[in-house]
């Protein structure tokens, strides 16, 4: 008796993958049929849900007819590679004109709306067929849903990706000012993976142009937190194992409050206001004496 | 392997040549010592460019060695420690502090002379 009523199970289900092929195809057909009808439909939907702003009505209507194809294609294949490859263009297209996630998402929801209900429409005679129809069109549309996002998000972390190996690239320069007196004037926040690049470069180049003092000047740096202190204190003591003196300069108000506040031991910095109060401050270490010319007449040129 | 050690005027210089045991290390302390005292040195150079490694035990026993010489009236500084070598060793936390350091042989001729003359004025 149990052994019967699983065999119809089965034979259930294996009609039902059957029809559902051959539903879907009916379906792909209905769709092919009224494509005029139902991208105009979508089109107008997006009008009205205010997607895609950023984008022309023209634009707007050309992308919804290529989505539309390759949903459709999506639909009769079941292979949704195209379409991920056709997604991860459009990402690229649309994402530096500001087209935001929910906005992909949005439309792409909306077709299957706007499928649904065309669907609703056409075998409302039917609710049995209907049935059947939703159960083979819903996966398979959830299945699109899904690929769409994916790709839009992971071509939009690509982005994010490229970006901060490009911010990453911008290198920090060490340069010297005068013999055996280098600055390092760090722009921008500070992570660990910098700050330890920054390390790398400073003890390189004390190496190579021999320094003797060194000025960082952390002007740009917006924000100061223990973990990036502490990188300062260390870079501070490795320059000093390398023979070096570390000046820091344009410590602000709130930086310093900051850095008191959490407690960071900066009793072996040595810190100076300004850039220029540091590069002084430096030529001091290193015995220059900075002299103004006398100013004078500028001589007759020589006849 | 047993560390050279060159007399320039009045400082010691000890040029490492390989890497070092702790064995190899505590000789250097107690050559070092007796020397400073044959030669009555005013100042010691110990160059460790080619270490690329310098640990615990090592930066330990440089500390002792430059308070050692120093209580034995000679100025220690330790010259070429390599980038790498410096930022691996400020991560671990071993500082040598209170001990000179300089960038190179060089460097750590003038960090010397430089001490002798201070405390020649000083003793005015």
């Amino acid at each position: 008796m149990k052994r019967e009523k699983k065999r119809t199970e089965n034979d259930a289900a294996s009609s039902l993958t059957q029809s559902s092929v051959g539903l879907l195809r009916e379906l792909v057909a209905h769709l092919r049929q009224n494509r005029t009808r139902l991208r105009e439909e979508w089109a107008r939907r997006i009008r009205e849900a205010e997607l895609l702003t950023a984008m022309s009505q023209e634009e707007i209507f050309s992308e919804a007819t290529s989505v539309y194809d390759n949903y459709v294609e999506v639909l009769e294949t079941g292979s949704v590679e195209a379409l991920q490859a056709y997604a991860r263009n459009l990402s690229e297209r649309v994402i530096p004109r500001g087209v935001e996630t929910h906005e992909v998402l949005g439309i792409v929801l909306l077709l299957r709306d706007v499928l649904g209900r065309s669907l609703f429409q056409k075998y409302q005679g039917d609710v049995e067929l209907l049935n059947r129809v939703l159960d083979a069109y819903e996966p398979a549309a959830n299945r699109i849903a899904n690929t769409v996002g994916v790709s839009f998000v992971e071509e939009r972390e690509r982005v994010i990706r490229q970006q901060q190996e490009a911010i990453r690239e911008l290198s920090t320069p060490v340069l010297q000012v005068r013999e055996r007196l280098l600055i390092l004037p760090i722009i921008g926040v500070i992570d660990s993976q910098r700050a330890r690049q920054l390390t790398e470069q400073l003890l390189r180049g004390i190496r190579t142009n021999r320094a003797k003092v060194v000025v960082v000047d952390i002007t740009g740096v917006p924000a100061i937190d223990s973990a990036v202190a502490n990188h300062l204190v260390q870079t501070v003591e490795a320059s000093r194992l390398m023979g070096a003196g570390v000046i820091i300069t344009g410590l602000s108000s709130e930086t310093a409050q900051t850095l008191v506040t959490i407690g960071v031991d900066l009793s072996k910095m040595n810190a100076v206001g300004d850039l220029q109060g540091g590069i002084e401050e430096a030529e001091r270490l290193l015995g220059y004496k900075v002299i103004q010319v006398e100013e004078t007449a500028p001589e007759a040129p020589a006849a | 392997m047993r560390v050279p050690i060159l007399k320039q005027r009045d400082y010691l210089i000890a040029s490492i040549q390989s890497v070092l045991s702790d064995a190899d290390l505590l000789q250097l302390r107690d050559d070092l010592s007796q020397r400073v005292g044959q030669y009555r040195s005013r100042g010691v150079i110990i160059d460790v460019t080619v270490l690329d490694v310098i640990d615990s035990f090592a930066t330990r026993t440089l500390r002792a060695i430059a308070h050692m010489l120093r209580l034995r009236g000679a100025e220690t500084v330790i010259v070429g420690i390599q980038p790498e070598v410096a930022f691996g060793m400020v991560q671990l936390g071993l500082t040598l502090e209170g001990i000179g350091t300089a960038l190179d042989l060089e460097e750590g001729l003038a960090y010397l002379d430089r001490k002798a003359k201070r405390n020649l004025h000083d003793g005015k």
